[in-house]
């Protein structure tokens, strides 16, 4: 008998009972459509989390002095890019790069003092490296020879009282381990998803950074951004090689929090394709029961006409998996249209604050990734195929003559 | 009477199929009982840690200082009212604080820090720094000259127990507030911001060095139990004095963050138990419609007997109904049974003890065992499939006798 009319039977036989059909076809597409939908929030929230953090000073690479990252004071400083690491930073991989000054200050208003971390930036550099140049959302952005112009967070403005335009004072320590002490103007106010970046930073030109704390043209970091920041080990290994006796480290070092974060996200996700799988596969294996038990005559027919056991079998797989394709289609095509729906993001502004304490924007932006869905729909097909092969077997089982005898 | 038995020996007509239905409920509810359990287990945990550390149940402030933390917007008398909270509600707990913004030097270092003002002995039943001193001990009298420093602000110090502390930053009415005060403690919390940026002295040396007078900024108050937290709200609150200066926030309004994190998280996980109900209802709903479809005959006898269409409606959903409350019983008696086995032994797997390990927490979650989480799962799926089984219970009234006779 030809596959293509085992196929033919199969197809017909699913359809005998349309509702039945339709019912779990239905539990089939829920479920497809829920794991999709899940997965590519879950994946939005994770990139979004990993996106700002990176954002957040962080980079893709980041070159310090040995044992700044553990103590970041200015006795953990270092030179400026030494010209054989400046020519492996100029590698077709790497996007952007830049030198930040970045040390423990306080800053004080007429009224209020705060501590916080002064960081001297490269005002162009930045660009593309960090969330600083598209955050200032009062005044402007610092300009390359901005000798007193000084960035501060929203929140920290209004906790010191201080804003556009006002003068505030910034300590640290410099060199000599004395403390040095300048005035710098509010040129700029910024506001960012960043967990804590409002209240955390202030921001000044590396020159003013360098001069106030006698640097030279020293510097606390290196920061490097990519085109891609899941290949970073060839890049790592030529900036090791470029900048011995300096410790060079990829974000997933910087961050190891964040890896074991999405590690656990990516495992709680296919714990629960498993858990959505099962929950269909009892109406899936259920549903193909009853459709064989009523068929037992039908069945002992057809085998006492010759039909070989395992070409039932193969009919009864056939049909489990027909349904399971329709299922998956239907599924698929949900998945896609609500995905299409909610591209631009989710609003999660009503727990913005909760959000930001997990580094995740008040947007949640789903993200699609192949292998999830190709996941989600090879493990509905395979599983499924395997839970159907109990009432298959079942079927291929029958004795004819009983099955013909049997109501 | 009748009815209930022709309902519970219809379902035994088919053993595998009703077993196999009951297995999808059962399975369902007993994850449904787990997951809530350990989902309310974990907002416990993480609200106890985070409030054990330092912010306590509640705090009363000046109105407004939650947003803007300024060292004018003070509590006058603030030991004094702190007294009268103690003596005056049912608190397990009430302490008093002053906080400031100091740069503190060692002999080659200094570092912005928080300064903070406690009363010795009130502290320890609201804060668990005091029981965190690794080295030396925590400050004694609620005058001593003398100073409590977090571990990490130490080390970048360098400066160890017996050393002196010089402690710069601005009184109160605005006067530069400086002084020497020797170390004669280490605190580790495992929480960064506390261990890196926070120096603790007697209120009353604070009051002193700046400026303060009598006055504080925060008074923290605990409950005896978290749950309890309502009714020492308002007794508090009924002790504050008229007028609206002092105002009493729970910790959901210090830390507003955590709730809403929690609440998000809530939300996340009731779309992925709905989504899995509205499944595992589909996955059965077949078995419902099919207990009627293939009777269809055997209802045509009834009907012809007499028996009205609502009565056999009522056998059909009581059908459904057993089906469902069977397996959500031993649904509930798994899930049940996990939740105490993790109840006893306590719930965690390695990646997160690794997690908060670093914040020096135990990383263990007991689930909430209550009466709740048992039953709110289950209680929603039973809403559901009873929806989902007055569909093929409706399609009875449309049975005409003769032609539902004949059907095969």
């Amino acid at each position: 008998m030809r596959a293509t009319l085992l196929l033919t039977l199969a197809w017909r036989n699913l359809w005998r009972h349309t509702r039945r059909t339709v019912l779990i076809v239905i539990a089939v597409a829920l479920g497809v459509w829920s794991m999709v939908i899940l997965a590519a929030l879950a994946r939005g929230s994770m990139e979004q989390q990993i996106r700002n953090e990176i954002l957040n000073l962080t980079g893709h690479v980041q070159i310090h002095a040995p044992g700044y990252r553990d103590d970041p004071v200015i006795d953990h400083r270092m030179v400026p890019p030494s010209p054989a690491l400046r020519a492996a930073l100029d590698d077709p991989a790497v996007t952007a790069w830049a030198t930040r000054v970045r040390v423990p200050a306080v800053v004080a208003s007429e009224r209020e003092s705060a501590g916080v971390a002064l960081v001297g930036i490269d005002p162009e550099g930045e660009r593309g490296l960090s969330f600083i140049p598209g955050a200032v959302v009062e005044g402007r952005y610092l300009a390359p020879d901005d000798g007193a112009g000084l960035l501060i967070g929203r929140k920290l403005a209004e906790r010191l009282e201080t804003g556009l335009g006002r003068r505030v004072v910034i300590m640290s320590q410099d060199v000599d381990n004395a403390i040095a002490d300048r005035g710098f103007r509010v040129v700029g106010v910024f506001d960012t998803d960043a967990p804590g970046a409002e209240t955390a930073f202030v921001f000044v030109t590396r020159a003013a950074a360098q001069a106030m704390l006698k640097l030279g043209e020293q510097v606390s970091e290196l920061a490097v951004m990519t085109t891609d920041r899941r290949r970073l080990d060839a890049l790592t290994a030529r900036l090791k090689a470029a900048a011995p006796g300096l410790d060079v480290a990829s974000w997933a070092e910087a961050q190891p929090l964040l890896v074991v974060t999405a590690s656990i996200t990516e495992v709680v996700l296919y714990i629960w394709f498993a858990i959505v799988f099962l929950a269909m596969s009892f109406g899936l294996v259920n549903t193909l029961l009853m459709a064989v038990f009523e068929r037992t005559r039908e069945i002992g027919l057809i085998q006492a006409l010759g039909m070989q056991p395992r070409q039932v079998l193969v009919q009864v797989l056939l049909e489990s998996l027909l349904l399971l394709a329709v299922g998956l289609a239907i599924g698929n095509a949900l998945a896609w249209g609500h995905l299409a729906w909610i591209r631009d993001g989710i609003d999660l502004s009503a727990f913005a604050e909760g959000m930001e304490m997990v580094g995740v924007s008040a947007v949640l932006i789903p993200q699609v990734e192949a292998r999830d869905v190709l996941g989600a729909n090879l493990l509905v097909l395979v599983l499924g195929s395997i839970a159907s092969l109990y009432p298959a077997w079942r079927a291929a089982r029958y004795v004819p003559v009983e099955a013909l005898t049997r109501v | 009477m009748i009815t209930l038995r022709l309902a519970w020996r219809n379902l035994w007509r088919h053993t595998r199929r009703t077993w196999l239905t009951v297995s999808a409920i059962a399975f369902v509810a007993a994850l449904l009982v787990f997951l809530i359990a350990i989902q309310l287990g974990a907002y416990d945990m993480m609200i106890d840690t985070s409030l054990r550390v330092f912010p306590g149940h509640l705090q009363v402030q000046r109105a407004g200082y939650q947003d803007k933390p300024q060292m004018r917007a003070s509590v006058p008398a603030v030991a004094a009212v702190a007294e009268r909270l103690r003596t005056g509600t049912g608190a397990a707990a009430v302490a008093a604080r002053a906080f400031g913004f100091a740069l503190v030097a060692s002999q080659d270092r200094s570092y912005g820090v928080q300064a903070v003002g406690v009363e010795p002995a009130r502290e320890p039943g609201v804060s668990t720094i005091p029981g965190r001193v690794g080295e030396g001990r925590y400050l004694a009298a609620d005058d001593a000259q003398e100073v409590v420093v977090g571990a990490l602000l130490a080390r970048n110090l360098r400066i160890g127990v017996g050393d002196e502390l010089v402690l710069l930053g601005s009184g109160r009415d605005g006067s530069m507030a400086a002084t020497v005060l020797p170390v004669v403690g280490i605190f580790t919390t495992g929480a960064p911001d506390i261990d890196r940026h926070m120096v603790q002295m007697p209120l009353a040396t604070f009051q002193d060095v700046f400026a303060m007078g009598d006055h504080g900024h925060v008074i923290v108050v605990n409950a005896r139990e978290l749950d309890a937290l309502g009714g020492l709200l308002a007794e508090v609150r009924a002790l504050l004095p008229a007028g609206g200066e002092l105002v009493a926030l729970p910790w959901e309004e210090v830390l507003t963050g955590l709730k809403q994190l929690m609440q998000a998280d809530m939300v996340q996980n009731w779309f992925m138990y709905l989504s899995l109900i509205v499944i595992v209802t589909f996955s059965i709903l077949n078995t419902f419609l099919m207990a009627v479809l293939e009777r269809t005959r055997e209802f045509g006898v009834m009907l012809a007997l007499g028996l009205r269409p609502l009565r056999i409606g009522a056998v059909v959903m009581l059908e459904s109904l057993l089906l469902t409350l069977l397996g959500l019983a031993i649904g509930i008696a798994v899930g049940g049974g996990v939740v105490v086995y993790y109840y006893f032994a306590g719930f965690t797997f390695q990646a997160m003890e690794e997690i908060y390990a670093q914040f020096g927490l135990p990383g263990v979650i007991v689930p909430e065992l209550s009466f709740v989480t048992l039953t709110l799962g289950p209680a929603v799926i039973l809403a559901f499939t009873l929806l989902a089984s007055l569909y093929p219970a409706l399609r009875i009234r449309r049975l005409q006798p003769v032609d539902a006779m004949r059907a095969v």
